[in-house]
């Protein structure tokens, strides 16, 4: 195993940015930390049935992405969602309720976490299956091609994808067809508990979407500035039908791959690097620097992220659960 | 191209005796509704020269390559785009090289295109066909698959297995316009009625109506009345079937012969009621023996009509094999007319 440590880039003077979207990027980012742990606490409390993979650390890519995206685009998200769902819309409410399987979920409770998604909102339904979501994803931009819109699609998907056929294959066929997609691949270094330097030897997986033809970047991905700025020069280019852009984006898995993963079998070099590098806190100190921001400001944002997430947590638990003949329902249109 | 002289024409003769092919009938129902939605699109490799089986033959010309869009040999990669584009209102159909080649695809279809509506508690539809050519045709065992009772188990997706030219057209219109997953099986013998191994049977060329017609999905149709047994039989094997009906009617057996025309959904009340007048039930399959199709049907019967059967229920299927490529050891394995009419021989006459 060789260890990835960060090396971030120097930070961007943040003052040609609005207030406004200094301080929703943050709100959402804490949103989602919140959210993360919120779920851990309500699962080892024993609350909330299945399994669940949380993303905390990795909040700067679903929403430096998402903020540089449109509200029609499309997101496909994957099996560690939570956060892309947030930072696309999805309502907690919703979502919330999904994860405790219940009838006001996104999906009707027929989801849960590993299938989250909103579709009024441009989150589809999450899949679970690594690399799959990829020519699915080609094929929602091959609609917007066809009808001459210039909305795209942003394909989350997690360094383990690059080694999968349908990986391979999507980044093929939207090279070859100029499909309007972004693929942002969120490397955390880890596939469960297998680190990617026993599993590909490239320096950088942007080399792999490189080979296809495909324009291709490795950006720091714990900044949000720095994920927006370059989500926001790929949608230029993929909106203006120049082909797909491959973004791969270094950021760090805090906690296991699942619940119950203490996740041991990491170097403890590596994790201390990139705990130092925590997007939240390295974000709100940053913001704070801001004359234009006030820290009455921030706690007041994060106590309303905390009362939203209260009142998500409370209809979550007091929705119904699905009624047992849904269980039939929707096996065909 | 010369290659191309030698195979079906398109159709030509017109008024009430018109005559098509499977492949014509096939061809003239994708001309139909992609004149008819300008959603619908089909992709595949090699269908700029009209496929492997001639389904497309012409349709580039016509329709022109945004339309008709030949692919990389990338069949989960392609399936998976027809999956989100079909999620995002399009109408893809794909033109299958071989059916057997779908396993490289079976993700996208059993965890993707079958399951998408369903998890996310209906907000998603997936109006995919993807028309798949089937079946033992001297080809060895990778290219001889029977896929219907693969993808039986599967919830979520429609199987439709047509053995006549009416009935494909009526089929393939009905499956284009279905807003889920449907696998359009058409064995490999079926397609055209011309040239070596391919099926001869009264039924193999049929009159297909100009006039527009829909085959609802899910309804069977008989085709050989008969009062002594009922034989229920899919795809190439009503032709077997048939067949041996009509040369078993000299030893005084009279055969129905049920031809369910999708697997998914499965027309068991016809099955049913044609049992209740014969007592007696051949189920005829050219896929393995173990957990095909005709295993559920037989449990179905005896649940729903037992009291009605005067003998127990027989099934003729391939052995639990590969298909061999040697002609004469294809031709023991797959069921034929022989071992349908042994069958019906057993069970009209208890020997």
């Amino acid at each position: 195993m060789k260890i990835k440590l960060p090396n971030p880039p120097k930070e961007e003077d943040l003052d040609h940015f609005k207030e406004d979207f200094l301080c929703e990027t943050y709100r959402r980012m804490y949103q989602i930390r919140s959210f993360e742990l919120r779920v851990n606490e309500l699962f080892l409390k024993g609350q909330m049935p299945g399994t669940i993979h949380l993303s905390h650390g990795q909040e700067a890519v679903s929403v430096g992405a998402c903020m540089a995206l449109r509200a029609d685009d499309i997101i496909t998200l994957t099996h560690r969602g939570h956060g892309q769902a947030l930072a696309k819309g999805v309502s907690p409410r919703a979502l919330m309720a999904e994860l405790f399987g219940k009838s006001t979920g996104c999906c009707r409770g027929k989801g849960g976490s590993l299938h989250i998604g909103d579709m009024a909102v441009g989150a589809f339904p999450a899949i679970a299956i690594i690399g799959a979501s990829s020519p699915i994803a080609a094929g929602l931009a091959f609609a917007f091609k066809r009808r001459g819109c210039d909305r795209i699609v942003c394909n989350f998907h997690g360094d383990g994808a690059v080694n999968k056929g349908d990986w391979h294959e999507a980044m093929n066929l939207t090279a070859i067809w100029g499909l309007p997609v972004i693929f942002l691949c969120e490397n955390n270094f880890f596939g469960v508990s297998t680190h990617i330097s026993d599993v590909i030897l490239n320096e950088q997986l942007s080399e792999r979407a490189n080979a296809y033809r495909v324009f291709a970047v490795t950006i720091f991905g714990n900044d949000p500035i720095e994920v927006y700025r370059e989500v926001a020069k790929a949608a230029e280019r993929v909106r203006k039908g120049q082909g797909p852009v491959f973004i791969e984006a270094l950021t760090y898995r805090q906690g296991g791959h699942k619940r119950d993963d203490p996740a041991t079998y990491r170097d403890q070099e590596e994790v201390q690097a990139w705990l130092k590098q925590d997007p939240v806190t390295l974000f709100r100190e940053r913001i704070l620097i801001d004359p234009r921001i006030s820290d009455e400001e921030i706690c007041a944002l994060e106590k309303a992220v905390q009362k939203e997430l209260d009142d998500a947590v409370d209809f979550a638990l007091s929705s119904p659960k699905p009624p047992i003949e849904n269980a039939l329902e929707d096996v065909y249109a | 191209m010369l290659w191309r002289m030698c195979m079906p024409d398109n159709p030509t003769p017109s008024g009430d005796t018109r005559e098509l092919t499977v492949v014509q009938a096939l061809r003239e129902a994708l001309r139909e509704e992609m004149h008819r939605d300008s959603e619908v699109f089909v992709l595949g490799e090699d269908i700029r020269i009209g496929g492997s089986f001639l389904f497309t033959l012409g349709m580039v010309d016509e329709f022109g390559p945004e339309r008709v869009i030949n692919t990389p040999i990338s069949e989960s990669g392609f399936i998976g785009l027809a999956i989100g584009a079909a999620v995002n209102g399009m109408r893809p159909i794909i033109d299958f090289q071989y059916g057997d080649f779908l396993f490289t695809a079976f993700d996208q279809i059993v965890q993707q295109g079958s399951k998408l509506r369903y998890m996310s508690g209906g907000q998603l539809k997936v109006p995919i066909v993807i028309q798949l050519p089937t079946g033992a045709s001297g080809r060895g065992a990778q290219h001889a698959n029977s896929l219907e009772s693969f993808f039986f188990h599967i919830p979520g997706i429609k199987i439709v297995s047509p053995a006549t030219p009416y009935d494909a057209k009526g089929l393939f219109k009905s499956a284009v316009r279905d807003d889920n997953m449907v696998l359009f099986c058409v064995h490999k013998h079926l397609y055209g009625s011309k040239g070596r191994s391919l099926v001869r049977s009264k039924l193999a060329v049929s009159h297909v109506p100009e006039e527009e017609y829909l085959i609802p999905l899910g309804k069977g149709d008989i085709k050989r009345h008969g009062n002594d047994v009922t034989v229920v039989a899919n795809s190439l094997m009503v032709h077997h079937a048939f067949n041996a009906a009509e040369k078993i009617k000299e030893r005084g057996i009279e055969a129905e012969i049920i031809d369910p025309r999708s697997i998914v959904p499965f027309d068991v009340e016809l099955v049913i009621e044609s049992v209740k007048k014969t007592g007696r039930l051949l189920i005829v399959e050219e896929g393995n023996e173990r957990g095909g199709w005709g295993a559920q049907l037989a449990a179905q019967v005896i649940s729903q009509a037992f009291e009605y059967l005067d003998a127990p229920i027989l099934r003729v299927a391939s052995p639990d094999v590969p298909v061999p490529f040697a002609p004469n050891l294809e031709k023991a394995v797959i069921p034929d007319e022989s071992r349908i009419m042994d069958g019906m021989r057993i069970l009209a006459q208890g020997n």
